[in-house]
């Protein structure tokens, strides 16, 4: 029993680190690669989670959908979704400077959670949207648990394989150089403000889609869920104590991060009632408190951005300055 | 090739570009000298599109491009480097020059995931193009260093290395001698000359390296207080009085 308890919670935990590495991927085509401060990861993890509930739930009263699509169509909308979400956002905001982006992108994840708690038309307010198959929810607990993994695992592949692919193509060269010096880069024929576009909606499409993973993983959504302390800096933590500028090392994050907050509330709750209640904000202090380390002693991660393009007769890789 | 009518910078109060006249020639190398201050960078920002005129107009190949962005400019053939290096510090040297050339099919999202084939094709045409560049800047050996190790010299030569990674037909280089050792300097000379006389580049400088500007450019710009003090041949601008006195402060003396 107790063994069977720990592999569950392995698998529990498995899912859960795909889906978070899903979003550090995300968030590493903005902020890796192109520059792009986004604070406002919940929000386009909302947008993902909402839209794909809607489209495969069975139709429902009194609010939109839904649609009873088998779920591959609601992880494509999704995806879709926090794409069309993402382009008025980036086409103003992205001419901001990096830190103005992060402020105004906080405030519209914000103004999104706020739509979608007060509009049951579209989302059932605060009730959420229940009963959203579960890919594989059919087999016998474990089984089906096992089942979604591999399914989630298949997905975070299947993401890695193209965000890589990119990165490692023109396309990544450009974003980066754009990251490295703007100005250089348009003196150099590069449309900036399209291409930085393009990685903002291409990193919230990848949002949207763990979203979508993750309602399908709890069958259900509600705006608790669209929690911005654990959807969007959780994430930025993954990314930045993983390495940013590094597919493999924004998977890590997400590993190393969601094992040690997972596993602190472990501890936490086993505490006497009356201090289990207070432990929880030294859990988040715990989380600040890391952040911090790693950018004082390693601010370029456990895993720091690689040399890339043709590296025959590769020097020192060290970063300067 | 580009004509320059009464182009004005204000700086909200201060002019660092006022009432700026002239054209530069096809196939010509113009000189643009002047003392610190004089607007000679400012110039250039405007006619790159990095900064926009407060008044005046910016015609090349006989079309108004003063209203046009940095990177529009590129396409139409006009490429700039800049006084303090501009280089993509953690992209490798060899990587700085392949970003270059424009319209590369990788550049698109989906020529990288369905067109995989025709994206390699491309990138080693600009792989070989590159590092033949990169050989005859000497810095070859620095190909897969990351640009930002680099010295200051070698910043100034990859970045006369990413104009010739692209077709131009105007070339605007920002004291390309700065920090450049000697021997190199020479070398560097040939090179825009042979950049000149073969691909048929137009190139504007900005320099304070005499011998450079002597070797190189006809005609000469001395600029002062944001606008041309005196336009012609180095010798006639070297000896002109106004030039001396812009440069010193004083009517006497000698200047270059």
């Amino acid at each position: 029993m107790e063994f069977l308890g720990l592999v569950n919670y392995a698998l529990f935990m498995g899912i859960f680190i795909c889906i978070y590495a899903l979003l550090a991927l995300g968030l590493n085509i903005q902020w890796g690669f192109a520059g792009l401060f986004n604070a406002g990861i919940a929000g386009f993890f909302a947008v993902g989670a909402y839209t794909s509930a809607i489209v495969s739930t069975p139709p429902a009263d009194g609010r939109l959908g839904g649609f009873d699509l088998h779920f591959v169509f609601g992880w494509i909308a999704a995806m879709l979704a926090a794409a069309l979400v993402a382009w008025p956002i980036g086409k103003i905001c992205l001419r901001f400077r990096s830190d103005y982006l992060a402020i105004a992108s906080i405030g519209i994840a914000e103004i999104i959670r706020l739509v979608i708690k007060s509009e049951p038309v579209l989302t059932n307010g605060a009730r959420g949207i229940s009963s959203i198959p579960r890919p594989a929810g059919d087999l016998a607990y474990m089984e089906s648990q096992i089942a979604y993994l591999i399914i989630v695992l298949a997905v975070l592949i299947a993401a890695y394989v193209l965000v890589e692919r990119q990165f490692n193509a023109p396309w990544g060269r450009m974003m980066r150089a754009i990251r490295d010096n703007e100005d250089a880069a348009k003196a150099m024929g590069k449309d900036v403000e399209f291409r930085r576009l393009e990685a903002f909606i291409f990193g919230a499409a990848l949002m949207g889609l763990g979203g979508a993973l993750f309602a399908h993983f709890n069958r259900s959504i509600t705006p608790e869920a669209i929690d911005p302390m654990v959807a969007t800096f959780l994430i930025w933590i993954m990314l930045i104590l993983g390495g940013s500028g590094n597919n493999r090392g924004a998977i890590l994050g997400a590993a190393v991060v969601w094992i040690i907050w997972s596993v602190s509330e472990i501890a936490t709750d086993r505490l006497p009632h009356e201090y289990a209640v207070q432990a929880k904000y030294i859990r988040l202090f715990l989380i600040g408190l890391m952040l911090q380390l790693v950018l004082r002693f390693r601010p370029e991660g456990l895993l720091p951005e690689p040399l890339r393009g043709d590296q025959r007769a590769t020097k020192s890789g060290a970063d300067p300055r | 090739m580009l004509e320059l009518d009464q182009l004005v910078m204000d700086f909200g109060g201060f002019k660092a570009v006022n009432g700026c006249t002239f054209r530069v020639e096809a196939n010509s190398i113009t000189g643009l000298i002047g003392p610190n201050g004089a607007g000679k960078t400012t110039l250039f920002n405007l006619i790159a599109g990095a900064l926009h005129p407060t008044s005046g107009a910016i015609r090349f190949q006989g079309e108004d491009v003063t209203s046009l962005a940095s990177h529009q400019l590129f396409h139409k053939g006009l490429v700039r480097t800049f006084q303090i290096p501009h280089e993509f510090h953690k992209l490798t040297a060899l990587e700085n020059l392949m970003m270059v050339p424009p319209s590369q099919p990788g550049e698109s999202l989906f020529a990288n995931w369905v067109a995989w084939g025709r994206v390699k094709t491309s990138e080693n045409d600009v792989e070989r193009k590159a590092y033949e560049t990169l050989d005859f800047l000497e810095l070859s050996h620095v190909a897969h260093e990351r640009a930002g190790n680099l010295s200051g010299g070698q910043k100034k030569l990859l970045e006369l290395g990413r104009t010739m990674m692209t077709d131009a037909k105007l070339v605007l280089l920002d004291e390309p001698a700065a920090g450049v050792n000697r021997t190199l300097l020479r070398k560097l000379e040939t090179k825009i000359d042979i950049l000149n006389k073969e691909r048929g580049y137009t190139f504007v400088l900005i320099e304070h390296d005499m011998e450079m500007i002597e070797k190189l450019c006809d005609p000469v710009v001395c600029m002062a207080e944001g606008r041309v003090l005196i336009e012609g041949d180095f010798q006639t601008v070297r000896s002109d009085p106004q030039v001396l006195e812009a440069y010193l402060g004083e009517t006497t003396g000698d200047a270059a």
